[in-house]
Protein backbone atom coordinates (compact mmCIF):
# COMPACT_ATOMS: atom_id res chain seq x y z
CA UNK A 1 0.00 0.00 0.00
CA UNK A 2 1.05 3.48 -0.86
CA UNK A 3 1.61 6.30 1.05
CA UNK A 4 -0.72 8.19 -0.14
CA UNK A 5 -4.34 5.31 0.18
CA UNK A 6 -3.20 5.42 4.01
CA UNK A 7 -4.71 8.93 4.10
CA UNK A 8 -8.06 9.18 2.87
CA UNK A 9 -9.36 11.89 1.13
CA UNK A 10 -11.77 14.34 3.31
CA UNK A 11 -15.51 14.02 3.22
CA UNK A 12 -17.11 15.69 0.86
CA UNK A 13 -19.46 17.49 3.67
CA UNK A 14 -16.44 18.04 5.78
CA UNK A 15 -14.62 19.72 2.56
CA UNK A 16 -17.92 21.99 1.65
CA UNK A 17 -18.65 23.13 5.18
CA UNK A 18 -14.89 24.33 5.74
CA UNK A 19 -15.29 26.31 2.82
CA UNK A 20 -18.37 27.87 3.48
CA UNK A 21 -17.27 28.88 6.43
CA UNK A 22 -13.81 30.48 5.21
CA UNK A 23 -16.25 32.64 2.46
CA UNK A 24 -18.95 33.15 5.24
CA UNK A 25 -15.77 35.28 7.34
CA UNK A 26 -14.10 36.57 4.52
CA UNK A 27 -17.95 37.86 3.18
CA UNK A 28 -17.75 39.82 6.74
CA UNK A 29 -14.43 41.78 6.69
CA UNK A 30 -15.45 43.22 2.75
CA UNK A 31 -18.81 44.33 4.32
CA UNK A 32 -17.07 45.83 6.93
CA UNK A 33 -14.43 47.34 5.10
CA UNK A 34 -16.82 48.46 2.59
CA UNK A 35 -18.85 50.28 4.53
CA UNK A 36 -15.57 52.15 5.93
CA UNK A 37 -14.56 53.18 2.64
CA UNK A 38 -18.02 54.37 1.87
CA UNK A 39 -18.06 56.70 4.75
CA UNK A 40 -14.99 57.61 4.49
CA UNK A 41 -15.18 58.77 0.70
CA UNK A 42 -18.30 60.87 1.27
CA UNK A 43 -16.71 62.80 3.94
CA UNK A 44 -14.39 63.06 1.99
CA UNK A 45 -15.72 64.32 -1.28
CA UNK A 46 -17.44 66.90 1.33
CA UNK A 47 -15.13 67.95 3.06
CA UNK A 48 -12.02 68.40 1.01
CA UNK A 49 -13.21 71.48 -0.49
CA UNK A 50 -13.37 73.33 2.97
CA UNK A 51 -9.75 71.89 4.19
CA UNK A 52 -6.93 74.58 3.76
CA UNK A 53 -4.64 75.43 5.65
CA UNK A 54 -6.55 78.52 6.74
CA UNK A 55 -9.17 75.73 7.82
CA UNK A 56 -6.49 74.84 10.64
CA UNK A 57 -5.74 78.38 11.75
CA UNK A 58 -8.55 80.35 11.77
CA UNK A 59 -11.63 80.40 14.48
CA UNK A 60 -14.89 79.58 14.12
CA UNK A 61 -17.63 82.18 12.94
CA UNK A 62 -21.25 82.57 11.23
CA UNK A 63 -19.81 83.21 7.88
CA UNK A 64 -18.83 80.02 6.94
CA UNK A 65 -16.40 80.63 4.12
CA UNK A 66 -14.10 82.10 7.18
CA UNK A 67 -14.51 79.54 9.80
CA UNK A 68 -12.06 77.40 11.37
CA UNK A 69 -11.44 74.68 13.61
CA UNK A 70 -8.01 76.31 15.03
CA UNK A 71 -9.77 77.12 18.78
CA UNK A 72 -11.63 73.33 19.52
CA UNK A 73 -8.27 71.59 17.49
CA UNK A 74 -6.14 73.88 20.63
CA UNK A 75 -8.86 72.93 22.84
CA UNK A 76 -8.16 69.29 21.61
CA UNK A 77 -4.71 69.24 22.36
CA UNK A 78 -5.03 71.20 26.10
CA UNK A 79 -7.34 68.51 27.05
CA UNK A 80 -5.07 65.21 25.86
CA UNK A 81 -2.18 66.84 27.35
CA UNK A 82 -3.92 67.29 30.85
CA UNK A 83 -5.60 63.80 30.40
CA UNK A 84 -2.06 62.43 29.61
CA UNK A 85 -0.66 64.10 32.78
CA UNK A 86 -3.51 62.28 34.71
CA UNK A 87 -4.22 59.04 33.44
CA UNK A 88 -0.10 58.12 33.09
CA UNK A 89 0.93 58.00 36.89
CA UNK A 90 -2.54 56.91 37.87
CA UNK A 91 -3.26 54.13 35.70
CA UNK A 92 0.66 53.04 35.64
CA UNK A 93 0.58 52.92 39.62
CA UNK A 94 -2.71 50.81 39.78
CA UNK A 95 -1.51 48.45 36.85
CA UNK A 96 1.95 48.15 38.91
CA UNK A 97 -0.22 47.36 42.57
CA UNK A 98 -2.25 45.44 40.71
CA UNK A 99 0.21 42.99 39.30
CA UNK A 100 2.67 43.10 41.61
CA UNK A 101 1.65 43.32 45.11
CA UNK A 102 -2.14 42.74 45.65
CA UNK A 103 -2.95 39.46 47.09
CA UNK A 104 -5.71 38.08 45.00
CA UNK A 105 -6.79 35.91 47.23
CA UNK A 106 -8.02 39.07 49.21
CA UNK A 107 -11.36 40.46 48.22
CA UNK A 108 -10.85 43.89 47.82
CA UNK A 109 -8.46 42.93 45.79
CA UNK A 110 -10.88 41.04 43.43
CA UNK A 111 -13.31 43.95 43.95
CA UNK A 112 -10.63 46.57 42.69
CA UNK A 113 -9.65 44.22 39.58
CA UNK A 114 -13.84 43.43 38.20
CA UNK A 115 -14.95 47.25 38.97
CA UNK A 116 -11.67 48.11 36.69
CA UNK A 117 -12.59 45.66 33.88
CA UNK A 118 -16.51 46.87 34.42
CA UNK A 119 -15.31 50.26 34.70
CA UNK A 120 -13.93 50.01 30.57
CA UNK A 121 -17.63 49.43 29.47
CA UNK A 122 -19.39 52.01 30.88
CA UNK A 123 -21.01 54.72 28.63
CA UNK A 124 -19.13 57.57 28.15
CA UNK A 125 -22.50 59.76 29.03
CA UNK A 126 -22.09 58.21 32.41
CA UNK A 127 -18.57 59.49 32.86
CA UNK A 128 -19.94 63.10 31.44
CA UNK A 129 -22.58 63.02 33.98
CA UNK A 130 -19.78 62.22 36.89
CA UNK A 131 -17.98 64.61 35.53
CA UNK A 132 -20.80 67.24 35.76
CA UNK A 133 -21.61 66.35 39.75
CA UNK A 134 -18.18 65.93 40.83
CA UNK A 135 -15.42 67.62 38.73
CA UNK A 136 -17.76 70.61 37.49
CA UNK A 137 -19.87 71.38 40.47
CA UNK A 138 -19.80 69.51 43.53
CA UNK A 139 -16.36 68.88 45.76
CA UNK A 140 -13.99 70.14 42.97
CA UNK A 141 -16.23 73.01 41.49
CA UNK A 142 -13.94 73.65 38.81
CA UNK A 143 -16.15 74.43 36.14
CA UNK A 144 -16.50 73.61 32.34
CA UNK A 145 -13.23 74.36 32.14
CA UNK A 146 -9.91 72.33 30.01
CA UNK A 147 -9.11 70.78 33.44
CA UNK A 148 -12.04 69.71 34.26
CA UNK A 149 -12.76 68.51 30.87
CA UNK A 150 -8.86 66.09 30.85
CA UNK A 151 -9.79 64.69 33.85
CA UNK A 152 -13.61 63.72 33.01
CA UNK A 153 -12.15 61.94 29.93
CA UNK A 154 -9.23 60.67 32.04
CA UNK A 155 -11.40 58.76 34.24
CA UNK A 156 -13.33 57.86 31.04
CA UNK A 157 -10.41 56.19 29.58
CA UNK A 158 -7.92 54.88 32.77
CA UNK A 159 -9.61 52.09 32.89
CA UNK A 160 -8.15 50.69 29.82
CA UNK A 161 -4.92 52.03 30.53
CA UNK A 162 -4.80 49.95 33.61
CA UNK A 163 -5.65 46.96 31.64
CA UNK A 164 -3.32 47.54 28.80
CA UNK A 165 -0.65 48.27 31.17
CA UNK A 166 -1.42 45.46 33.40
CA UNK A 167 -1.03 43.16 30.33
CA UNK A 168 2.29 44.90 29.62
CA UNK A 169 3.47 44.62 33.24
CA UNK A 170 2.78 40.84 32.76
CA UNK A 171 4.30 40.22 29.57
CA UNK A 172 7.75 40.65 31.42
CA UNK A 173 8.72 37.55 32.22
CA UNK A 174 8.73 36.00 36.33
CA UNK A 175 12.66 34.77 35.55
CA UNK A 176 13.31 38.84 35.67
CA UNK A 177 11.79 39.59 38.55
CA UNK A 178 13.44 36.13 40.38
CA UNK A 179 17.01 37.48 38.97
CA UNK A 180 16.85 40.87 40.16
CA UNK A 181 15.42 39.66 43.56
CA UNK A 182 18.19 37.14 43.41
CA UNK A 183 20.69 40.05 43.35
CA UNK A 184 19.47 41.70 46.64
CA UNK A 185 17.73 44.09 45.09
CA UNK A 186 14.10 45.25 47.24
CA UNK A 187 10.82 44.68 45.10
CA UNK A 188 10.55 48.46 44.77
CA UNK A 189 13.97 48.84 42.95
CA UNK A 190 12.71 45.19 40.93
CA UNK A 191 9.65 46.91 39.38
CA UNK A 192 11.52 50.67 39.19
CA UNK A 193 14.67 49.02 37.52
CA UNK A 194 13.11 46.14 35.51
CA UNK A 195 9.77 45.68 35.25
CA UNK A 196 8.95 48.92 34.42
CA UNK A 197 11.18 49.85 31.45
CA UNK A 198 10.70 46.35 30.10
CA UNK A 199 7.05 47.31 29.90
CA UNK A 200 7.32 51.32 28.56
CA UNK A 201 6.18 50.07 25.11
CA UNK A 202 3.45 48.18 26.07
CA UNK A 203 2.43 50.99 28.39
CA UNK A 204 2.77 53.57 25.35
CA UNK A 205 0.60 51.36 23.13
CA UNK A 206 -2.27 51.48 25.62
CA UNK A 207 -1.86 55.21 26.20
CA UNK A 208 -1.93 56.16 23.42
CA UNK A 209 -5.05 53.87 22.22
CA UNK A 210 -6.55 55.17 25.52
CA UNK A 211 -6.12 58.69 23.87
CA UNK A 212 -7.52 57.61 20.66
CA UNK A 213 -10.48 56.92 22.20
CA UNK A 214 -10.82 59.85 24.49
CA UNK A 215 -10.24 62.42 21.41
CA UNK A 216 -13.13 61.60 19.85
CA UNK A 217 -15.79 61.37 22.86
CA UNK A 218 -18.53 64.11 22.38
CA UNK A 219 -21.33 63.00 24.73
CA UNK A 220 -19.11 63.77 28.04
CA UNK A 221 -18.23 66.90 27.32
CA UNK A 222 -21.37 67.79 26.18
CA UNK A 223 -22.66 66.79 29.71
CA UNK A 224 -19.88 68.69 31.62
CA UNK A 225 -20.72 71.79 29.23
CA UNK A 226 -17.71 72.58 27.73
CA UNK A 227 -18.38 75.94 25.55
CA UNK A 228 -20.38 75.70 21.99
CA UNK A 229 -19.13 78.85 20.74
CA UNK A 230 -15.15 79.74 21.53
CA UNK A 231 -13.17 82.15 19.55
CA UNK A 232 -9.49 81.46 21.27
CA UNK A 233 -7.78 78.66 22.02
CA UNK A 234 -7.53 78.09 25.34
CA UNK A 235 -4.69 79.97 27.36
CA UNK A 236 -4.46 77.65 30.36
CA UNK A 237 -6.05 74.54 32.35
CA UNK A 238 -8.50 76.98 33.89
CA UNK A 239 -10.00 78.61 30.37
CA UNK A 240 -13.12 77.62 28.81
CA UNK A 241 -12.73 74.96 25.85
CA UNK A 242 -14.05 73.22 22.65
CA UNK A 243 -12.53 70.52 20.96
CA UNK A 244 -12.74 69.12 17.79
CA UNK A 245 -15.58 66.52 17.76
CA UNK A 246 -17.95 68.90 20.18
CA UNK A 247 -17.03 71.95 16.86
CA UNK A 248 -18.18 68.93 14.32
CA UNK A 249 -21.30 68.41 16.53
CA UNK A 250 -22.50 71.66 16.10
CA UNK A 251 -21.51 72.16 13.25
CA UNK A 252 -23.59 69.41 12.24
CA UNK A 253 -26.68 70.70 13.77
CA UNK A 254 -26.33 73.58 11.78
CA UNK A 255 -29.24 74.24 9.59
CA UNK A 256 -27.67 77.03 6.74
CA UNK A 257 -25.50 75.37 3.76
CA UNK A 258 -21.66 75.61 3.76
CA UNK A 259 -22.04 74.11 7.44
CA UNK A 260 -22.11 70.78 6.53
CA UNK A 261 -19.03 70.80 4.80
CA UNK A 262 -17.05 72.32 7.41
CA UNK A 263 -18.29 69.60 9.70
CA UNK A 264 -16.56 66.79 6.88
CA UNK A 265 -13.54 68.83 6.87
CA UNK A 266 -13.54 68.56 10.88
CA UNK A 267 -14.00 64.88 10.30
CA UNK A 268 -10.95 64.39 8.08
CA UNK A 269 -9.24 66.32 10.32
CA UNK A 270 -9.84 64.09 13.32
CA UNK A 271 -9.72 60.87 11.66
CA UNK A 272 -5.97 61.70 10.13
CA UNK A 273 -5.28 62.50 13.67
CA UNK A 274 -6.74 59.11 14.90
CA UNK A 275 -5.01 57.21 12.02
CA UNK A 276 -1.35 58.47 13.42
CA UNK A 277 -1.99 57.46 17.01
CA UNK A 278 -3.23 54.34 15.96
CA UNK A 279 0.16 53.93 13.43
CA UNK A 280 1.97 54.70 16.20
CA UNK A 281 0.47 52.42 18.28
CA UNK A 282 0.92 49.34 16.25
CA UNK A 283 4.66 50.86 15.26
CA UNK A 284 5.28 50.38 19.23
CA UNK A 285 3.93 47.31 19.46
CA UNK A 286 5.39 45.80 16.38
CA UNK A 287 8.98 47.16 17.01
CA UNK A 288 9.01 46.01 20.58
CA UNK A 289 7.23 42.64 20.52
CA UNK A 290 8.38 38.81 20.78
CA UNK A 291 11.35 40.43 23.24
CA UNK A 292 11.58 37.62 25.12
CA UNK B 1 9.44 7.96 57.87
CA UNK B 2 11.19 6.01 55.69
CA UNK B 3 14.13 8.02 55.24
CA UNK B 4 17.39 8.73 58.21
CA UNK B 5 19.75 11.00 57.79
CA UNK B 6 22.77 9.67 57.43
CA UNK B 7 26.49 11.70 58.27
CA UNK B 8 28.46 12.61 55.99
CA UNK B 9 31.48 11.11 55.81
CA UNK B 10 34.57 12.80 55.04
CA UNK B 11 36.32 12.89 51.61
CA UNK B 12 39.64 12.96 52.78
CA UNK B 13 41.43 13.61 55.77
CA UNK B 14 41.43 17.48 55.73
CA UNK B 15 43.89 19.78 57.74
CA UNK B 16 40.76 22.00 59.11
CA UNK B 17 37.75 20.86 59.98
CA UNK B 18 34.40 21.39 58.10
CA UNK B 19 32.87 24.90 58.61
CA UNK B 20 28.65 24.06 58.07
CA UNK B 21 27.64 27.02 55.99
CA UNK B 22 23.86 25.85 56.10
CA UNK B 23 22.54 23.26 58.55
CA UNK B 24 19.11 21.62 58.26
CA UNK B 25 17.02 20.42 60.68
CA UNK B 26 13.69 18.36 60.07
CA UNK B 27 13.14 21.00 57.27
CA UNK B 28 9.70 20.54 55.49
CA UNK B 29 8.44 23.45 52.77
CA UNK B 30 4.47 23.60 51.91
CA UNK B 31 2.49 24.31 49.03
CA UNK B 32 -0.70 25.31 51.01
CA UNK B 33 -1.00 22.35 52.85
CA UNK B 34 0.69 20.00 50.41
CA UNK B 35 4.43 19.09 51.42
CA UNK B 36 6.44 19.11 48.41
CA UNK B 37 9.60 17.93 50.76
CA UNK B 38 9.76 17.34 54.45
CA UNK B 39 12.09 15.43 57.01
CA UNK B 40 15.29 17.13 55.72
CA UNK B 41 18.44 17.60 58.10
CA UNK B 42 21.98 18.01 56.90
CA UNK B 43 24.77 20.45 56.97
CA UNK B 44 26.27 22.16 53.88
CA UNK B 45 30.25 23.00 54.10
CA UNK B 46 32.17 25.76 53.62
CA UNK B 47 34.22 26.04 49.85
CA UNK B 48 32.44 22.89 48.80
CA UNK B 49 30.17 21.71 45.79
CA UNK B 50 26.67 20.25 47.09
CA UNK B 51 25.27 18.47 44.21
CA UNK B 52 21.18 17.81 44.86
CA UNK B 53 20.01 15.22 42.74
CA UNK B 54 17.13 12.93 42.20
CA UNK B 55 13.68 12.53 40.25
CA UNK B 56 11.55 14.94 39.00
CA UNK B 57 9.08 16.33 41.66
CA UNK B 58 11.66 15.03 44.72
CA UNK B 59 11.51 18.70 45.78
CA UNK B 60 15.46 19.42 45.16
CA UNK B 61 14.79 22.80 43.51
CA UNK B 62 12.06 23.96 46.03
CA UNK B 63 14.80 23.13 48.45
CA UNK B 64 17.53 25.09 46.93
CA UNK B 65 15.02 28.28 46.66
CA UNK B 66 14.63 27.99 50.57
CA UNK B 67 18.49 28.30 51.14
CA UNK B 68 17.72 32.17 49.74
CA UNK B 69 14.03 32.98 50.41
CA UNK B 70 13.32 32.68 47.11
CA UNK B 71 10.56 30.73 48.23
CA UNK B 72 9.12 34.08 49.99
CA UNK B 73 7.89 34.41 46.36
CA UNK B 74 5.55 32.13 46.04
CA UNK B 75 2.74 33.17 48.48
CA UNK B 76 1.40 29.93 49.16
CA UNK B 77 4.56 28.62 50.62
CA UNK B 78 5.50 28.27 54.06
CA UNK B 79 8.81 26.13 55.69
CA UNK B 80 9.11 24.51 58.90
CA UNK B 81 11.85 23.38 60.89
CA UNK B 82 15.58 24.76 61.70
CA UNK B 83 17.29 26.41 58.57
CA UNK B 84 20.47 28.40 59.88
CA UNK B 85 23.18 29.78 57.94
CA UNK B 86 26.18 30.14 59.60
CA UNK B 87 24.23 29.61 62.98
CA UNK B 88 21.59 32.31 62.11
CA UNK B 89 17.83 30.97 61.88
CA UNK B 90 17.66 32.21 58.21
CA UNK B 91 13.73 32.39 58.84
CA UNK B 92 13.59 33.77 62.09
CA UNK B 93 12.09 37.30 62.95
CA UNK B 94 14.34 40.34 62.28
CA UNK B 95 16.13 38.00 58.80
CA UNK B 96 14.97 40.50 55.71
CA UNK B 97 15.07 38.23 52.67
CA UNK B 98 16.74 40.91 50.77
CA UNK B 99 19.70 40.91 53.43
CA UNK B 100 19.74 36.99 52.89
CA UNK B 101 19.93 37.54 48.74
CA UNK B 102 22.48 39.71 48.96
CA UNK B 103 25.42 37.06 50.69
CA UNK B 104 23.42 33.99 49.02
CA UNK B 105 23.23 34.08 45.18
CA UNK B 106 21.11 31.99 43.15
CA UNK B 107 21.48 31.02 38.86
CA UNK B 108 18.53 29.90 37.08
CA UNK B 109 17.79 27.07 35.07
CA UNK B 110 17.43 28.96 32.11
CA UNK B 111 19.51 31.73 31.59
CA UNK B 112 17.42 35.03 32.59
CA UNK B 113 19.90 38.04 31.48
CA UNK B 114 17.75 41.59 32.03
CA UNK B 115 16.95 43.26 28.52
CA UNK B 116 20.37 45.34 28.61
CA UNK B 117 23.66 45.95 27.64
CA UNK B 118 26.40 43.07 29.08
CA UNK B 119 28.05 45.96 31.42
CA UNK B 120 24.22 47.06 33.04
CA UNK B 121 23.95 43.36 33.73
CA UNK B 122 26.56 42.88 35.42
CA UNK B 123 26.46 46.65 37.34
CA UNK B 124 22.88 46.14 38.34
CA UNK B 125 23.38 44.57 41.60
CA UNK B 126 26.29 46.53 42.61
CA UNK B 127 24.14 49.17 41.72
CA UNK B 128 21.43 48.93 43.40
CA UNK B 129 23.10 47.03 46.64
CA UNK B 130 24.77 50.87 46.48
CA UNK B 131 28.51 49.15 46.26
CA UNK B 132 31.47 51.12 46.71
CA UNK B 133 34.02 51.28 44.33
CA UNK B 134 34.99 51.95 40.38
CA UNK B 135 32.07 49.96 38.96
CA UNK B 136 34.06 49.57 35.64
CA UNK B 137 36.26 47.54 37.34
CA UNK B 138 34.13 45.31 39.21
CA UNK B 139 32.06 44.95 36.16
CA UNK B 140 35.89 43.59 34.81
CA UNK B 141 36.35 41.10 38.04
CA UNK B 142 33.42 39.42 37.74
CA UNK B 143 33.43 39.05 34.25
CA UNK B 144 37.04 37.73 34.35
CA UNK B 145 35.82 35.11 37.26
CA UNK B 146 32.91 33.87 35.21
CA UNK B 147 35.61 33.36 32.59
CA UNK B 148 33.69 35.88 29.59
CA UNK B 149 36.10 38.62 29.84
CA UNK B 150 38.14 37.82 26.90
CA UNK B 151 35.06 36.91 25.15
CA UNK B 152 32.72 40.26 25.73
CA UNK B 153 35.68 43.20 27.22
CA UNK B 154 35.23 44.92 22.84
CA UNK B 155 31.11 44.91 23.62
CA UNK B 156 30.40 45.50 26.98
CA UNK B 157 27.75 47.63 25.93
CA UNK B 158 25.96 45.55 23.54
CA UNK B 159 22.49 44.12 24.47
CA UNK B 160 22.43 40.50 26.22
CA UNK B 161 20.51 38.86 24.28
CA UNK B 162 22.85 38.85 21.47
CA UNK B 163 24.84 36.48 23.52
CA UNK B 164 24.89 32.35 23.12
CA UNK B 165 23.04 30.16 25.75
CA UNK B 166 26.60 29.53 27.26
CA UNK B 167 27.83 33.01 27.72
CA UNK B 168 24.24 34.58 28.77
CA UNK B 169 24.39 31.85 31.68
CA UNK B 170 28.00 32.56 32.65
CA UNK B 171 26.88 36.48 32.46
CA UNK B 172 24.44 35.41 34.99
CA UNK B 173 27.13 33.60 37.16
CA UNK B 174 29.24 36.85 36.40
CA UNK B 175 26.05 39.06 37.70
CA UNK B 176 25.58 36.45 40.81
CA UNK B 177 29.52 37.03 41.60
CA UNK B 178 29.52 40.98 41.26
CA UNK B 179 27.32 41.56 44.64
CA UNK B 180 30.21 39.45 46.36
CA UNK B 181 27.98 36.80 48.07
CA UNK B 182 29.11 33.95 50.09
CA UNK B 183 27.26 30.95 48.53
CA UNK B 184 26.41 30.16 45.07
CA UNK B 185 22.86 28.81 44.33
CA UNK B 186 22.52 27.04 41.36
CA UNK B 187 19.17 25.16 39.61
CA UNK B 188 19.80 23.11 36.81
CA UNK B 189 22.29 25.79 35.42
CA UNK B 190 23.83 23.86 32.38
CA UNK B 191 20.35 21.87 31.36
CA UNK B 192 19.10 24.55 29.05
CA UNK B 193 23.16 24.58 27.18
CA UNK B 194 24.74 22.39 24.98
CA UNK B 195 27.98 19.91 26.19
CA UNK B 196 30.37 22.84 25.44
CA UNK B 197 28.53 25.52 26.96
CA UNK B 198 28.07 22.77 29.95
CA UNK B 199 31.64 22.01 30.39
CA UNK B 200 32.56 26.10 30.19
CA UNK B 201 30.25 26.05 33.48
CA UNK B 202 31.61 23.14 35.38
CA UNK B 203 35.53 24.14 35.24
CA UNK B 204 34.13 27.75 36.24
CA UNK B 205 32.71 26.44 39.14
CA UNK B 206 35.41 23.94 39.86
CA UNK B 207 37.54 26.80 39.78
CA UNK B 208 35.19 29.43 41.99
CA UNK B 209 34.60 26.64 44.66
CA UNK B 210 37.91 28.03 46.39
CA UNK B 211 36.40 31.16 47.41
CA UNK B 212 32.69 30.29 47.65
CA UNK B 213 30.51 27.68 48.55
CA UNK B 214 28.17 26.58 46.00
CA UNK B 215 24.94 24.17 45.79
CA UNK B 216 23.51 22.81 42.22
CA UNK B 217 20.40 20.85 41.86
CA UNK B 218 21.05 18.32 38.40
CA UNK B 219 19.30 16.00 37.05
CA UNK B 220 22.59 15.53 35.35
CA UNK B 221 23.71 12.27 37.28
CA UNK B 222 27.21 12.86 35.26
CA UNK B 223 27.76 16.44 36.38
CA UNK B 224 26.99 15.57 39.61
CA UNK B 225 29.77 13.46 40.05
CA UNK B 226 32.34 15.16 37.60
CA UNK B 227 32.19 18.67 40.08
CA UNK B 228 30.40 18.09 43.04
CA UNK B 229 32.26 17.15 46.27
CA UNK B 230 29.37 15.85 48.28
CA UNK B 231 25.93 14.84 46.93
CA UNK B 232 22.31 14.54 48.54
CA UNK B 233 20.07 12.43 46.37
CA UNK B 234 16.32 13.05 47.11
CA UNK B 235 13.82 10.40 46.19
CA UNK B 236 9.73 10.82 46.01
CA UNK B 237 7.62 9.03 48.69
CA UNK B 238 4.39 7.92 48.52
CA UNK B 239 3.26 9.23 52.41
CA UNK B 240 -0.23 8.51 52.57
CA UNK B 241 -1.21 8.55 48.90
CA UNK B 242 0.44 12.39 48.80
CA UNK B 243 4.02 12.78 47.09
CA UNK B 244 6.55 13.69 49.31
CA UNK B 245 10.40 14.55 48.50
CA UNK B 246 12.93 13.01 51.15
CA UNK B 247 16.19 13.08 51.56
CA UNK B 248 17.32 9.34 50.92
CA UNK B 249 21.35 9.74 51.60
CA UNK B 250 24.30 12.55 51.66
CA UNK B 251 27.31 11.37 51.86
CA UNK B 252 30.79 12.48 50.01
CA UNK B 253 30.05 12.29 45.88
CA UNK B 254 32.16 9.09 45.41
CA UNK B 255 30.45 7.20 48.14
CA UNK B 256 27.28 8.17 46.49
CA UNK B 257 28.01 6.97 43.07
CA UNK B 258 30.10 4.21 44.05
CA UNK B 259 29.22 2.91 46.77
CA UNK B 260 25.65 3.76 48.23
CA UNK B 261 24.37 2.16 51.49
CA UNK B 262 20.54 2.76 50.00
CA UNK B 263 19.11 0.30 47.67
CA UNK B 264 17.12 3.33 46.37
CA UNK B 265 20.29 5.69 45.83
CA UNK B 266 21.75 2.65 44.12
CA UNK B 267 18.88 1.89 41.74
CA UNK B 268 19.06 5.61 40.85
CA UNK B 269 22.63 6.38 40.49
CA UNK B 270 23.15 3.08 38.06
CA UNK B 271 20.32 4.11 35.80
CA UNK B 272 17.52 1.93 36.62
CA UNK B 273 14.43 4.83 37.21
CA UNK B 274 14.54 8.16 37.80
Amino acid sequence: MSAAAAIPAPRRRERTKGRAFRWLLLSTIVVSGALLVTLLADVAIDGTTSLSWDFLTSAPSFDPRIAGLYPALMGTVWLMGGCVLFIVPVGVATAVYLEEYADARRWWNRLIEINVQNLAAVPSIVYGILGLAFIVRGPLSLGPVVLAGSLTLGLLVLPVVIITAREAIRAVPPSIREGSLALGATQWQTIWRQVLPSSVPGIATGVILALSRAIGETAPLIVIGAAGYVAFAPSGPDSAFTAVPMQIYLWISESRTGFAELAAAGILVLMAVLLLMNGVAIWLRNKYEGKW
Amino acid sequence: MTSSVIAARDVETRETPLEAVFSLDNVQVCYGDVPAVAGVSFELYKNEITAFIGPSGCGKSTLIRCLNRMTDLIPSASISGSLRYHGIDLYGPGVDPVQVRKRIGMVFQKPNPFPKSIYDNVAFGPRVLGMEGDMDEIVERSLRKAALWDEVRDRLRSNAFGMSGGQQQRLCIARALAIEPDVILMDEPASALDPISTAAIEDLMLELVSQYSIVIVTHNMQQAARVSNRTAFFNVDLDGGRRVGRLVEYADTETIFTNPSDPRTKEYVTGKFG
